[in-house]
């Protein structure tokens, strides 16, 4: 063989590896997405472990038997409370995104101008806080809710969520990234700190701002912890803590569950990738 | 006699009203500098309020020994944490599997986003593939695991292929393995994405360069890619620190609170310490875990300064 062509087949040979690892990420997604148009018999029959004998195993099966849409039917149509919580869901993420964005983007550029004595300290501390453990910062966070009287409330989770210290962490990076000398010339130019933000600073900072709220979205759109801890009616769940329930139960409405509660997310991601790799610039993580 | 009433009821604004003034023209003339003040009193408020105060006052549950009317007890619940051996086991499993898995999954990453990089089609598509796992919920991604390292799992049943006899791997002492390759399943999209940015910003023309003195791919790798790729590294290792501790979500949603030995982490020790209401105990956990955390950000702090003082980039 000549070498061009060995060269040829070592390339096909990576490109193999490369798409059947693909291939097994993507299985948990492509599973629940078929398995979404099984009826709620067959998945019980297929992944119900209770009743199992020993040696029997479950089955992970690609093509459903029979494909019906009677699990988004009962999910959709049949009983408002699934999509009542979805509705809890966008009403607990939304805030948060838009409030955390606002008050990072501004707390950012605070940290970006201001000079003072402790500021590398303050900035620490909102590295370390950011670094803890959610149930680290869920015992503070109850005593809080609890003092202002908005336990079992959305309030609770939008408000700790808005003032977590992640994105001013990541706008603030970000901002360093930027040349100082658009701020140097504007400032020659005799712009304020209130236009600097809004018309240099602001347009610059796009992407980091897409990739934090694409992020927070993210993160606080599977919340679970918090809502156990902190919604006690049922009812008002969102439907990522109702999926996280679902598994001991009814697992027949799960795929469909999911699929339904992942669509959104998967379009953010599909939409919002580019912004996701411009926005995270990386220059270091000093102080 | 109808004036005075009137001028005396007036007096009070006419003070205002000029104290306002001043304030007003006080305000005005140091407004750019006092904008960004205003802008970080918005966050710190927030933080201090729901972060940093109520972090503090835990401290106050942290040596006292009983929540409601507690009496100062110094150190005792620190000292009865080291003797609990369900805060040492999940401790133990902490650590080791946050040794394991945030190395590993830094170096996997890495090796993902290379490739990727160099790929000259769908190098999107890829990329998207690798981080569609961040957009499945994660009662989902647990239902599947669950399914795959069960006694009935699809695991076992292909290992009943080659006829050996499957066990449920999440209960073995394998378990902590289970939980890395769940760990990293889910974020190596996440640290990809960061590698990614950062490659992206290496100058074409160094590789160029080095091509043209007939530099190999590892010279490459270790003295450009590398070099360039550091700051990078520590935002990686930050952000899969974050993450790590996310696992439990997962963890939680599949065993519930009491899982098997290998699975325990410190934060199932958290969550039922809050849910028993055992706030003593539960802050002192807190206590111990952050000031860990803060010498790790301390050392990793220092360790940056230094590198980046000697290369210069």
């Amino acid at each position: 063989m000549s070498k061009q062509r060995v060269q040829r087949w070592k390339s096909r040979f990576w490109w193999l590896l490369f798409l059947a690892i693909t291939v097994i990420y993507m299985a948990p997604l492509i599973i629940t997405f078929t398995n979404s148009f099984m009826s709620s018999t067959e998945v019980e029959r297929n992944y119900n472990v209770s009743g199992m004998e020993e040696g029997s195993y479950v089955d992970m099966n690609l093509i459903p038997e029979k494909v019906t849409l009677s699990q988004y039917a009962e999910l959709l149509f049949d009983s408002p409370v699934y999509l009542n919580m979805f509705w809890n869901s966008v009403k607990i993420t939304v805030p948060i995104v838009v409030g955390q964005i606002i008050v990072s983007t501004l707390a950012a550029y605070a940290f970006t101008v201001l000079k003072f004595k402790g500021k590398e300290l303050l900035f620490f501390l909102y590295i370390i806080v950011m670094l803890l453990p959610l149930q680290v910062t869920l015992m503070p966070n109850y005593i809080v809710a609890d003092w202002l009287g908005i336990t079992d409330s959305y309030l609770a989770i939008i408000l700790s969520g808005i003032f977590n210290p992640f994105g001013v962490f990541l706008l603030r990076q970000f901002m360093k990234s930027l040349p100082d000398a658009y701020l140097e010339a504007a400032k020659i130019d005799g712009a304020g700190n209130g236009k600097i933000f809004i018309s240099i600073i602001l347009p610059m900072i796009k992407p980091g701002i897409a990739a934090t709220a694409m992020l927070t979205l993210l993160d606080y759109w599977n919340l679970v912890d918090q809502a156990i801890i902190f919604i006690q009616d049922s009812e008002k769940q969102p439907l990522s803590t109702f999926l996280a329930q679902i598994n001991n139960g009814d697992i027949g409405l799960a795929f469909a569950g999911s699929c339904f509660y992942a669509v959104p997310m998967l379009l953010v991601l599909l939409y919002g990738q580019e912004h996701l790799k411009q926005g995270i610039a990386i220059t270091g993580i000093k102080g | 006699m109808k004036g005075i009433v009137l001028w005396h009821r007036k007096l009070p604004f006419i003070i205002l009203n000029k104290w306002e003034a001043t304030l007003k023209i006080i305000i005005r003339r140091n407004w750019n500098q006092i904008l960004p003040w205003l802008m970080l009193i918005v966050s710190l408020t927030g933080f201090c309020l729901f972060y940093l105060a109520p972090f503090i006052v835990s401290f106050f549950y942290s040596v006292v020994d009983n929540p409601i009317h507690g009496a100062f007890c110094g150190l005792q619940n620190y000292k009865e944490l080291f003797r609990n051996q369900y805060f040492l086991k999940g401790l133990k499993n902490t650590v080791v599997f946050m040794a394991i898995s945030i190395p590993l999954n830094m170096v996997l990453s890495l090796g993902v986003a290379l490739v990727i990089h160099k790929m000259k089609r769908y190098p999107k598509f890829f990329s998207l593939i690798f981080l569609i796992p961040l957009a499945i919920p994660s009662a989902t991604s647990a239902f599947f695991w669950e399914s795959f390292w069960g006694v009935h799992g699809t695991f076992n049943k292909f290992l009943s292929v080659f006829g050996i006899r499957g066990i449920d791997w999440l209960d073995s002492k394998y378990s902590m393995m289970a939980m890395v390759v769940i760990f990293i399943w889910k974020n190596i999209g996440y640290n990809m994405a960061l590698y990614l940015s950062g490659l992206s910003s290496i100058p074409e023309q160094y590789y160029e360069y080095a091509d043209v003195e007939g530099a190999g791919f590892v010279w490459k790798f270790k003295h450009i890619t590398w070099v360039y790729l550091i700051p990078t590294s520590f935002l990686v290792l930050i952000m899969t620190f974050v993450n790590s501790f996310k696992v439990f979500k997962e963890i939680y949603i599949i065993t519930g609170e009491y899982p098997p030995d290998g699975l325990y982490v410190l934060q199932h020790y958290m969550n039922n310490m809050f849910l028993s209401l055992n706030y003593s105990k539960l802050a002192s956990a807190i206590y111990i875990l952050t000031i860990v955390i803060v010498l790790f950000v301390a050392c990793l702090f220092r360790t940056e300064r230094k590198l980046s003082k000697d290369l210069h980039y």
